[in-house]
């Protein structure tokens, strides 16, 4: 485990780390029991968890304000509840209930709370960075101070959406953050091996776009230098490109064995735990042992709660089927 | 009255609806010098860069920023130049746009209008001269819109930019130039009614887009035959106004529609079996239907003119209908 000397600065803050240890435990208690809700059943479509990513939510999304914007991708829990949304409306939105985020209509890969910015997981790789530069480029035109982060995997980059909407959030110098999750994998295939030169970063450092690089699993870094970049965006600097490395300790569905994965890969990665890392900084920071069980067992405990009340939930009527689909030719009056 | 042609009439509804409402704005390829066939002439004068704005050459990035854009309190008129190139955004409209609304539990929606201009014209060949309308009346959450007039081409467009669902807006290039009269004032067309360009009582010619100017012209010549053919323009294609289309036919008793596109899996098959299905027992002859053949579009114009459906074949298809062949 790496030690940062850095950790033991007296300006360590012991609070807002604290509060990103909950947050990181939020969202695995929340990955943990949707995966156990797909062995029973209750999970009805396929969750890409991001178990062991959780610090790139947390220190992303963490930085942003809830009016600011945020979009995310098919393994977009974590980004999800870090952006404040409510955990038993994501819960029944996985086990299809009413009252799910987007009452029972999308399931995982389209979770979307524009209550708290965040405007959508996306079952197309690489389809919100075009929308979210849009997203942006609304902003601008407004002259809101908000700002939009984009949040999308290492496979998205090679879709031509990306070039597409980098290079134009750079045309029009627009408040957006993309974030690229570099967990090494496209489903089942290392993206290293389909990706020419030298990746994300190096794509948008040649559309004129400012770039920097994190380890994704320290929480403590991936959230300075998105501070740093969220500030530079805030500032009207133009867009801002952040690639954080990482690792998903599951398959790339919660069903899927990742037999393509050599074995002491996962476990050198499973030595290196965001939310243990984040512990280990937070004991040398001084915060007792007891604390940090503590804070985890809360966490935890509530999400059984959030478990059992979302099966309780009943299932939403029929006839949402032909809701919220179109005003004009709205399949209520005429589906055929 | 005054008089404008197709082009300039939605220019106008451009203004009117940009002078009206702050958050409609334009974007697309080359809108800084009035596009490519001059629809947004002098707007970037008027409303600035802001507003009429010059894009990249990415047409998903066009259609999916307005899809953001639109998420995001503004209202995005997205211009696609051909309907071709529309398809290099089709996962935007079809995947975002269209479903974003339903997938997400009716928290937004996605008030957008894509103008894709459509049809032959001077020699554009398979990847410039296309009708793709039927494609988007197949996708729930698009309304899909053909105007054919300039009357219409303000009034639908200015019921489009208002419309809060995304709104695939067909012009057919071949009526720019086509004149015809404005009323003076604010003038809207609601979106999914039909217009009757023609009354008559033996048949029912239905169509939209460029295929009204061929229908009126097949019926004039009918006319002077004696018989007398009912021309419905459809104007938006989904919804498509079935009540119109039913009280014609259940009048005249016959049904042929006509339109630019594929024949095959075109929008005509829709209505010809909706008619069909709704009317079997009224219908005193079987329903017609024409459109291209299934070719792809050529250049040189003895090729060209095999894709297109002539007024003479309208006439013929019609007299046919009316003066049903023997069956031997
Ligand atoms: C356009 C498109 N192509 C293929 C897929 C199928 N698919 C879903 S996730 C995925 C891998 C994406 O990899 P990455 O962007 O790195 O995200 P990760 O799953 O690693 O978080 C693929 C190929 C898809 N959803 N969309
Ligand atoms: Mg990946």
């Amino acid at each position: 485990m790496k030690e940062d000397p850095g950790l033991r600065r007296d300006n360590f803050d012991r609070e807002r780390f604290l509060e990103r240890l909950a947050l990181m435990h939020r969202i695995r208690a929340f990955e943990e029991e949707a995966i156990a809700g797909q062995k029973e059943g209750l999970v009805l479509g396929a969750i890409h968890p991001s178990i062991g990513q959780e610090a790139v939510a947390a220190g992303v999304c963490g930085n942003l304000e809830t009016a600011d914007l945020m979009l995310s991708t098919h393994r977009g829990h974590g980004h999800t509840l870090a952006k404040g949304a409510d955990a038993l409306a994501m819960m029944r939105e996985l086990f299809g209930r009413e009252g799910g985020t987007c009452g029972g209509k999308g399931g995982s890969m389209h979770i979307a709370d524009f209550g708290v910015g965040m405007l959508g997981a996306n079952g197309v790789v690489g389809a919100n960075i075009p929308i979210a530069t849009g997203a942006a480029h609304a902003l601008k035109l407004q002259g809101s101070r908000q700002i939009v982060t984009c949040i999308f995997g290492d496979g998205a980059v090679n879709r031509g959406p990306f070039m597409e909407g980098l290079n134009w959030a750079r045309v029009f110098d627009l408040p957006v953050l993309f974030v690229c999750e570099d967990n090494n994998f496209s489903a089942t295939t290392r993206t290293r091996d389909m990706t020419g030169g030298a990746g994300a970063g190096a794509r948008a450092e040649s559309l004129g776009i400012d770039t920097a690089e994190v380890d994704g699993n320290d929480l403590i870094a991936v959230d300075a230098a998105a501070r740093v970049a969220i500030e530079a965006v805030r500032a009207g600097q133009g867009p801002r490109f952040l690639t954080c490395h990482t690792y998903r300790m599951t398959g790339h569905t919660s069903v899927d064995p990742a037999a393509y994965r050599p074995a002491q890969e996962v476990e050198e990665w499973r030595g290196n735990d965001p939310i243990a890392r984040l512990e280990v900084a937070l004991r040398m920071a001084g915060i007792e042992e007891a604390q940090l069980t503590d804070l985890h067992r809360t966490e935890a405990a509530a999400m059984a709660d959030i478990a059992r009340t979302a099966r309780e939930t009943d299932w939403p009527e029929a006839v949402g089927a032909f809701t919220d689909v179109q005003d004009v030719g709205d399949p209520r009056e005429r589906a055929y | 009255m005054t008089n404008s042609t197709y082009l300039e009439a939605g220019r106008r509804a451009v203004i009117e609806e940009m002078e009206r409402d702050p958050s409609v704005w334009a974007l697309g390829e080359d809108l800084g010098r009035g596009g490519v066939f001059g629809q947004y002439k002098g707007l970037q004068d008027m409303f600035g860069a802001g507003r009429i704005a010059d894009t990249p050459i990415s047409e998903a990035c066009i259609m999916g920023a307005a899809v953001g854009a639109a998420m995001t309190g503004t209202r995005p008129i997205v211009e696609m130049r051909f309907s071709d190139f529309a398809l290099c955004a089709i996962d935007e409209l079809v995947n975002q746009a269209a479903k974003a609304r339903f997938m997400f539990g009716g928290q937004m929606r996605v008030p957008l209008v894509v103008r894709e201009p459509v049809g032959m014209w001077r020699s554009s060949a398979a990847q410039h001269s296309q009708s793709l309308e039927s494609w988007y009346t197949h996708i729930p959450g698009l309304v899909v819109v053909a105007p054919a007039t300039p009357a219409d081409n303000l009034g639908l467009l200015k019921s489009a930019i208002r419309c809060d669902d995304p709104v695939v807006y067909m012009e057919h290039k071949n009526l720019w130039a086509l004149e015809g009269e404005l009323p003076e004032g604010e003038h809207i067309v609601p979106l999914g009614k039909a217009d009757i360009a023609r009354e008559g009582r033996d048949a029912t010619l239905v169509t939209w887009s460029g295929m009204r100017q061929g229908c009126l012209k097949a019926a004039e010549t009918l006319s002077a035959e004696g018989i007398e053919a009912e021309v419905i323009d459809l104007r938006t294609l989904w919804p498509w106004d079935r009540d119109t289309v039913m009280a014609s036919v259940e009048k005249t008793g016959r049904l042929v529609v006509v339109h630019e596109a594929v024949a095959v899996s075109g929008f005509g098959a829709e209505i010809a079996a909706s008619v069909a299905e709704a009317l079997h027992f009224r219908l005193k002859a079987p329903v017609a239907r024409l459109g291209a053949p299934r070719i792809p579009i050529a250049y040189a114009p003895t090729m060209e003119d095999e894709a297109r459906v002539s007024p003479q074949r309208i006439v013929a298809a019609v007299r046919k209908t009316v003066q049903p062949a023997e069956v031997s």
